[in-house]
């Protein structure tokens, strides 16, 4: 087997070896805290019946492996079980909020990702002047501001200030494309700003390493055009690091979508999972989580692989 | 390219080159690297640029390129190449003259070739960028210079990616990429400091004949003398940005005028006059194989030395002999697998954790950098300080007053208890190296490649200290090194070790003297001597390849 | 003094303000924590200087308090964070062996998923109050911090300096203490006021979402929350909490990369 298709498959694996532990690390989160389940569920004054009743509802007269291994084959098996404060059935539930998600985390990675690789390159092209300046002075800004505070910022100014978009963002089947994305106008465009602030600066630093290497220098004494230099001997180079740091964004967007899910009233999988946090209706909440989790971890593999497949030493090992 | 008659192919005329640094917690200010450099090399001829480190001698060699790395600016003054000032040719006429009529090879040539382009492609490039000739026959050319080169395989040579190849190798792969586009000049930046020495002189030969086979003029940078001596026409000294003296090869090897040059040339001729060998040594090394963990290949092997009290045993090898290696498995920080170590008359233990605090006392080590040997959160007065707070207990004026003798000792005075490490210049961290060493009052002193971080001059100073210490002290030394002109200044005896083995040991007297066996009279023979026609002799009789082909 | 970077005056500045305000909230608040002193929404006046909030509350007064509890909620947590982050990634790097590759790839799990995920996991099983949000945060923050004393650690384990001081004798307690611990500081101080600045972001993100500092407490996240339906209406009473978030982050933020630069200046002491 070639040594890279190995790593990849090693890869893949540990991936996936890891979406295991975090099953086990999300049910023992949910189900082995310090407490009752049930008893945090229902609140100090539920009566020791309705305590019991829920206990019967949620398995926990079953040992936790027995009850984990049920679940988990229930997963494999696209049963993600049923929700305990209207008993509907979650995979249902979840499978258009999904969707809906995944929507608005699309159109804001379409804009984001080639926006801030274009200004990544400006940043680096004019490094130390006013350009570059402004980037990492709105780096600083944006990671000192939590995703609520600039979707409420933006909301304001484009909703009040100028009436420009409505500040809930509720899309529905019937919708064409067209009213759909104006609909998530606001959401996507404040899930960009959380994104490329970050995904600016990550990406300047992965060029600025790639330029400041010596065969960068060694394409300059041979008297090459700087486009040619970029083109032939920095880009070649620089697309592992700036695509590693594209995936880790797009993983980062995950949480991003949560919230800003809350701010727009988007009926995603963020809000999904917020509303059934206050409910305390677990199974909901472990099925969100294990889905954000799996997507999260993902983004990470991908950025991975693609680092191993872009490195020239192990693409054609000695 | 233009044949102007009498006028030479390089003039640097009263060169001033500044650059602006940025000192940690301060203002940022301008300093000045060189000061009024002029210079003239003749078409077809070798100068050589020789200095220590800040000498400003690469700064020098890019400036014919009119390229400056990092902040660094030529201030002042004229480049002219071929009858052109450089300076005044705006950015299309320098993309006209770098990779054209003037070139470069680099110190790190591993890290000059892009690791994602084949090296065929890149040697071409400039042939095809300036459109010096078409790409076949720029193919065809570059075979050629492999083939000339000495490089294996020359054909299918170029098909190869960057990290396919040895370092030795990369390095000569450059010298191709450099001489590909018939340039007028090559600037050769230290080409072959980063390789072994036995390596080095393959490379050195295939550049020489390269730019004798070409009739390519160069700039030959590099700290080391005797090697400029072998390939240069004439050589310039250069100290501190300026000139020190020009002059031909053979005046300032065989007729040095200025001081500073004397001392360059003469740096290398010490000769330590070896001691007899006293009955009971001090430490004995018994069959000793060791290896790291996970990796299932033995690192040393069967490995028996010893050293008297006072005296110097000097292990010679280059990279991967397992020289450093002994100094940790003596340590105890790698176990031996096998064997034993007996010192000053007692068993030790293979482990460290089993040592005595008088095991560890008595044999104190020094290690190649010296800045990464000291805590730099510590001032001078607590490195050497706690060594006999550790050991004998000594607190408050009582240990201040040893501490200022040690410093005494190592000639470095008054004031310099509170100084931290980053105030120091590089000889004068390895003195209080030595100091804290010392103050354990050791019978044994590992020193791992001491010296080969520092300046000629300033290895030296290092050097004499080190005996003047033995001579005091009575401590023997464990000298680690891959330089045999720094063996000669200071062994007793020698052992050579080769791939984990120790090859030849004995007297140095013994070991310096023939009949060698191949792999010591290769290490031997390929010390670079300060003399004019060593190179050829030595390449006319070798017996054995080097280690890096 | 001159030293120091303007920025970072600026923002010690600030902080120091933010921390004093947190720590006499009780004596610089006019009216109380859930006083009803107003109508609803009022514009800011001379008797409300911020104007009232949805229920007619001194919205200066809410944001006084509010301060106390963001600031006090992620002071704990970040103590917290830092004490069990730095002793397990120090000790690690120094024991290593299992020790460390059990921590280590456990470690490597919390962090596969985002913690504002696992955060919402755990909170949806557990009565939410103070202690549990600081411990929940400050565990889950620990990671981090642990994934950095631990490489910073490793990094300095392995210098010349502490193979000579171990080859002296020296103990575990003087390569930790003496050895490691000075040089491994710097860093680590740049890394507190990052962590810091990620609880306050956290705990404010949490109580937004319903899940962090309950009522009768309120915290900036929550005034955000009560006063968000105001915006809608033009009134931006919910956005003054927000910028007093990202005053409180900047302000840490200059300081922490002040010491930051100092550090990398001295790592880097060759030059030019």
């Amino acid at each position: 087997m070639h040594p890279i298709v190995r790593l990849v498959l090693q890869r893949v694996g540990l991936g996936l070896v890891l979406l295991l532990a975090v099953s086990v690390l999300i049910f023992l989160g949910t189900e082995a805290l310090p407490g009752d389940v049930a008893q945090a569920i229902l609140g100090q004054s539920a009566t020791p019946e309705s305590l019991a009743n829920l206990r019967e509802q949620l398995g926990l007269n079953v040992p936790a492996t027995t009850r984990y291994f049920n679940w988990l084959w229930g997963i494999l098996h696209g049963d993600l079980g049923t929700s305990l404060t209207n008993g509907s059935d979650i995979a249902a539930d979840i499978g258009k909020r999904l969707g809906n998600t995944l929507f608005l985390a699309f159109w804001a990675a379409v804009i984001a990702v080639p926006l801030a690789i274009g200004l990544g390159l400006v940043a680096v092209r004019y490094r130390n002047r006013w350009p570059d300046r402004l980037i990492s002075g709105m780096t600083l800004a944006t990671i000192s501001l939590p995703e609520f505070v600039v979707g409420y910022i933006v909301m304001y100014l484009l909703t009040v200030k100028v009436q420009l978009f409505s500040p809930i963002a509720t899309i529905s089947d019937g919708m064409t494309l067209g009213e759909k994305l104006y609909t998530i106008a606001l959401p996507v465009l404040v899930l960009v700003l959380v994104v490329l602030a970050h995904m600016m600066r990550m990406t300047r630093a992965a060029i600025l390493n790639v330029m400041q290497s010596a065969y960068i220098e060694t394409a300059e004494l041979k008297g090459l055009r700087p486009f040619k230099i970029i083109a032939r001997h920095a880009f070649p180079n620089a697309i592992a690091p700036v695509v590693n740091v594209v995936m880790l964004n797009l993983a980062y967007l995950v949480v991003g979508v949560v919230v800003v899910e809350v701010v727009f009233v988007y009926p995603g999988m963020g809000q999904y999972l917020v509303d059934h946090v206050s409910k305390r209706d677990v199974p909901v909440v472990q099925a969100c989580g294990l889905i954000f989790a799996a997507v999260y971890i993902g983004l990470n593999i991908l950025a991975d692989v693609i680092s191993i497949l872009a490195n020239p030493r192990l693409r054609h090992p000695k | 390219m233009l044949d102007i008659a009498g006028k030479p192919l390089l003039d640097i005329r009263n060169l001033k080159i500044g650059a602006t640094v940025y000192p940690p917690g301060e203002r940022p200010r301008d300093v000045t690297l060189v000061h009024g450099v002029s210079l003239t090399v003749e078409k077809g001829k070798v100068l050589g640029l020789i200095g220590e480190s800040g000498a400003g001698k690469s700064t020098i060699g890019l400036a014919s390129m009119a390229y400056g790395r990092g902040g660094v600016r030529i201030t002042g003054g004229e480049v002219f190449v071929n009858g052109r000032d450089i300076l005044k040719g705006g950015t299309a006429g320098l993309r006209a003259l770098r990779g054209r009529e003037v070139t470069y090879v680099s110190q790190s040539a591993a890290a000059s070739f892009n690791p994602a382009k084949r090296l065929m492609e890149q040697v071409i490039e400039s042939c095809l960028t300036h459109g010096v000739m078409p790409k076949a026959e720029a193919e065809k050319r570059a075979v050629t210079l492999f083939r000339k080169l000495g490089l294996p395989n020359p054909e299918t040579f170029g098909d190869r990616y960057p990290h396919q190849v040895s370092g030795g190798q990369l390095q000569r792969a450059m010298t191709a990429m450099a001489l590909c586009p018939k340039p007028d000049l090559v600037v050769f930046d230290e080409p072959t400091t980063a390789l072994d020495v036995t390596t080095q002189i393959d490379v050195l030969m295939a550049i020489k004949e390269a730019i004798r086979d070409t009739g390519v003029a160069a700039l030959y940078i590099t700290h080391d003398l005797a090697v400029v001596a072998q390939v240069s026409d004439d050589i310039m000294v250069l100290r501190n940005g300026k000139t020190v003296e020009w002059g031909t090869t053979d005046q300032i090897i065989n007729a040095p005028r200025e001081p500073y040059t004397q001392a360059l040339v003469s740096v290398r001729s010490h000769e330590h006059p070896e001691k007899p060998p006293a009955a009971e040594p001090v430490l004995t090394v018994e069959a000793v194989t060791a290896r790291y963990r996970s990796v299932p290949i033995d690192v040393l092997k069967n490995v028996s030395v010893e050293i008297a009290p006072g005296r110097t045993l000097a292990v010679v090898g280059e990279s991967g002999s397992g020289k450093s290696t002994l100094a940790r498995a003596i340590t105890g920080l790698l176990p031996p697998t096998r064997g034993r170590i007996r010192f000053a008359g007692r068993q030790l233990s293979n482990d460290l954790a089993g040592r005595t605090k008088d095991d560890l006392r008595e044999m104190q080590m020094i290690y190649q950098m010296a800045d990464v040997a000291m805590n730099p959160r510590q001032t001078v007065g607590t490195i050497i300080g706690r060594p006999l707070e550790f050991y004998f207990g000594l607190r408050g004026a009582e240990r201040d007053k040893r501490v200022q003798e040690l410093l005494d000792q190592i000639e470095m005075g008054k004031g310099f208890a509170d100084r931290y490490p980053a105030e120091l210049s590089g000889g004068q961290k390895q003195r209080v190296c030595i100091a804290r060493s010392l103050a354990a009052k050791p019978k044994l002193i590992i020193c791992d490649e001491v010296t080969s971080a520092l300046d000629p001059l300033v290895a030296e100073g290092i050097l004499k200290l080190l005996l003047d210490l033995q001579a005091q002290e009575n401590v023997a030394y464990l000298f680690i090194t891959h330089d045999l002109a720094t063996v000669r200044a200071i062994a007793d005896s020698i052992a050579v070790m080769y791939k984990g083995e120790v090859v030849r040991y004995g007297p140095k007297s013994d070991v310096l003297a023939p009949p060698f066996d191949n792999y010591t009279d290769l290490l031997l023979s390929s010390v670079p001597e300060m003399r004019l026609g060593w190179l050829e002799e030595v390449i006319a009789h070798r017996k054995m390849e080097s280690a890096g082909n | 003094m001159s030293r120091i970077p303007l920025s970072a005056l600026i923002g010690l500045f600030l902080t120091g303000t933010f921390f004093f305000v947190a720590i006499f909230a009780q004596w610089l608040g006019p009216y109380g924590l859930n006083e009803i002193a107003g109508d609803v929404w009022e514009e800011p006046s001379r008797t409300f200087l911020l104007g009232t909030d949805t229920v007619g509350r001194d919205l200066l007064s809410r944001m006084i308090y509010g301060a106390q509890v963001t600031i006090f909620i992620a002071t704990m947590a970040t103590i917290l964070s830092f004490v069990t982050g730095s002793i397990l990634g120090f000790s690690a790097a120094v024991i290593g062996g299992w020790y460390d590759q059990v921590l280590s790839r456990l470690v490597d799990l919390f962090m596969s998923i985002p913690s504002l995920i696992l955060a919402l996991v755990i909170l949806s099983v557990m009565q939410v109050s103070i202690p549990v949000l600081i411990i929940v945060m400050g565990l889950l923050d620990s990671t981090r911090v642990y994934r950095l004393a631990r490489a910073v650690a490793v990094d300095i384990a392995v210098m010349d300096y502490v193979e000579a001081a171990k080859l002296r004798g020296e103990g575990t307690g003087w390569i930790i203490f003496r050895e490691i611990l000075p040089n491994a500081l710097s860093p680590l101080v740049a890394e507190l006021g990052l962590r810091f600045i990620f609880a306050v972001l956290f705990v404010s993100t949490l109580s937004f979402l319903g899940l962090g500092v309950q009522p009768p407490l309120a915290d900036w996240g929550g005034i955000v929350k009560e006063n968000k339906d105001g915006l809608v209406y033009g009134i931006s009473a919910a956005l003054l909490p927000a910028f007093a978030i990202a005053a409180l982050a900047i302000s840490v933020n200059l300081v922490a990369d002040w010491v930051l630069n100092r550090t990398t200046s001295l790592k880097g002491g060759r030059g030019a």
